[in-house]
């Protein structure tokens, strides 16, 4: 290859800036956020805190840590995870299996069903009443059930299966085994990749999830912990469930906001180096496929 | 795991060669043929079962429940409402002076959205497409990808800690000798802070196509330019732009299509009734006057407008582009 050129070579300075300018603009406010959460109080409001901690404490934590409500609300969090997880899975796999089989009559009609979903929706209103008048209010029904198929992973698990190699199943047939029994011990063996990369899709859109719990959970104890976190920042509740001094309480308007943010994106920033790649992989397949 | 495996005894199902013999003397093709489907493929057809009644009660359901939007509909009361009032509830929308305002609230945020979000990704892309050294290339990404993963509700809490009077922004305003400012509670700033914060969030992820689309391009084609004495700008302007243009435009129809579906979520989280007159948006508003005010009729209406106003959009733009690029959704 022919030397760069000059121009090309600044390019590439000015290049390499503009980049580290947006990792830096991407990382700092979590930085900050971290370096707030072991703060004192005093030091934030005097706006001294930057990238590192100023007046090191753990106050806040313990005083989060201390909060029954908040506790209750993490382990609602984690349920409510798992539920919503588990009938998105069985529902989605489901689907998605008869899909992904060409020979099946009425096929075009059942993509069709799921498709047109992405291009229209009932709307906020009619899916309120109808979740309220099901009586799935306060239950973790009401989160499950009204999103247990994202199109969007049907249509990712449908190519991943559409890919499988069909002879095993028609080996399987001959022997015969059932359709089920091919799902459950052939199809699903062999695409432990997807249905780990589907569980995760889900997971985290679960675990981040905060309106429908919000709309259809009346009771603060049934609230996951987005909920709580998002009563904090409306400033709903103060630190009036920690059940401290005055002199802390200070510290909780100051940065409890902070060890909240902090707590709820753990989980979320302990999978994420994991889970990167299934997810950009996952979007490719949906966008080539869809 | 197991709701559908219960009642398939194995192997009860026909051999495969008699399944496909045909049945003598039916008139009707069209009608055997279903029922030969039906009793080839039962089992198949049954493990639908329980994901198409998902499709028709939580997503078909809500769309015919829509008619409470010309019912009048009482809490408690059938879910398609009671009685018709005709445009009862459409003409009261038409008149009311807050929806007009919701209305332009959300054309603006809507249209600065699209202005901003839109190119970013394309731009970020095309500069991690420069970047040499593999190790540099793939650090950039995974932080840019970071935001994407965290719940809306952080997003919002994140900005507003950094936008707190003792928080970052105001802190760096401080180093010119300026006030802080208030934002949160300033209603010249929510459309700032609202599109700020989408293109933190959503900008890095948004490249992943884009870099996908720039794998694609043949490398000859590069080749060919450099031979007919194009320069590096000359190269992405001729062969790497029209290479991800069938992205941009599918991208592009898609973020029309939720052009009326600003991120309710967001706005929720981070308008306040001092911003109100610049944040409210259509979905926020059918938000307060359905689930907070209770009526359900009234909000209904607003909110099927929006969807057909986004359902115009999302046809037409992709009629257009399959008129004039040749590339569209469906």
């Amino acid at each position: 290859m022919v030397k760069p050129s000059r121009s090309y070579r600044v390019f590439q300075g000015v290049n390499g800036v503009v980049l580290t300018l947006v990792v830096l603009v991407t990382l700092y406010p979590f930085v900050n956020i971290l370096a707030r959460s072991f703060s004192g109080e005093r030091q934030i409001r005097a706006g001294e805190v930057t990238l590192l901690p100023k007046g090191f404490n753990l106050t806040t934590y313990e005083i989060v840590f201390q909060d029954a409500m908040f506790w209750r609300n993490y382990g609602n969090t984690v349920l409510y995870t798992v539920v919503a997880t588990a009938v998105a899975m069985v529902l989605t796999t489901c689907y998605a299996y008869v899909l992904s089989k060409k020979h099946l009559k009425g096929r075009g009609l059942l993509v069709g069903i799921a498709v047109f979903t992405m291009f229209f929706t009932g709307g906020l209103i009619p899916n309120y009443i109808l979740v309220t008048s099901l009586g799935l209010k306060n239950s973790v029904w009401a989160i499950a059930l009204p999103n247990a198929i994202s199109v969007f992973n049907l249509l990712v698990m449908k190519a991943f299966f559409e890919n499988l190699p069909t002879e095993l199943e028609e080996a399987a047939q001959i022997d015969g085994l059932s359709t089920y029994g091919i799902l459950l011990r052939i199809v699903l063996p062999l695409s432990k990749a997807v249905v780990a990369t589907m569980v995760l899709f889900y997971s985290v859109s679960f675990w981040n999830s905060w309106f429908s719990a919000f709309l259809y959970m009346d009771r603060t104890d049934l609230m996951p912990v987005t909920v709580y976190l998002r009563n904090l920042i409306q400033g709903a509740t103060g630190g009036g469930n920690a059940g401290a001094g005055t002199e802390q309480l200070s510290q909780v308007g100051a940065n409890i906001q902070s060890v909240t943010i902090v707590l709820t994106a753990l989980p979320i920033l302990c999978v994420y180096p994991f889970v990167q790649r299934y997810f950009v992989s996952g979007v490719m397949l949906g966008a080539v496929k869809g | 795991m197991s709701t559908s495996t219960t009642s398939a005894p194995p192997g009860t199902e026909d051999p495969p060669e008699a399944r496909a013999a045909p049945r003598r003397g039916k008139p009707d093709p069209a009608w055997t043929g279903w029922r030969r489907a039906l009793r080839r493929d039962w089992q198949l057809y049954s493990l639908a079962i329980l994901p198409l009644l998902f499709f028709l009660v939580f997503r078909y359901l809500p769309m015919i429940g829509n008619v409470i939007a010309f019912r009048r509909f009482e809490p408690g009361g059938s879910i398609f409402g009671e009685e018709w009032v005709g445009l009862r509830y459409v003409q009261m929308f038409l008149s009311d002076p807050t929806f007009w305002q919701v209305f332009r609230n959300t054309l603006w945020i809507g249209g600065l959205t699209l202005l901003f979000c839109f190119p970013v990704p394309i731009v970020l892309a095309l500069l991690l497409n420069e970047v040499r050294r593999r190790s540099l290339k793939r650090f950039v990404q995974s932080v840019s990808y970071l935001p994407h993963f965290l719940s809306i509700v952080i997003v919002a809490g994140i900005t507003m800690q950094m936008l707190a009077s003792d928080g970052p922004v105001n802190h760096m305003l401080g180093w010119f000798g300026h006030e802080p400012i208030r934002f949160i509670q300033e209603p010249e700033w929510f459309r700032t802070i609202y599109v700020g914060s989408e293109i933190w969030q959503t900008a890095g992820w948004g490249t992943i196509l884009y870099l996908a689309a720039l794998t694609t391009i043949d490398e000859d084609l590069y080749e060919a330019a450099r031979i007919d004495g194009a320069n590096r700008w000359q190269q992405i302007w001729h062969v790497t732009l029209p290479g991800i243009r069938p992205t941009m435009v599918t991208l592009l129809i898609l973020n029309i299509g939720a052009f009326m579906a600003v991120g309710f979520e967001k706005v929720l989280l981070l308008y306040n009734p001092l911003t109100y007159q610049t944040a409210d948006v259509i979905s926020t508003y059918v938000y307060r006057s359905g689930v907070e005010s209770n009526s359900f009729s009234y909000a209904a209406a607003i909110g099927l407008f929006e969807a057909i106003i986004g359902l115009i959009l999302i046809t037409s733009a992709n009629q257009l582009s399959r008129r004039t690029v040749g590339t569209s959704l469906w």
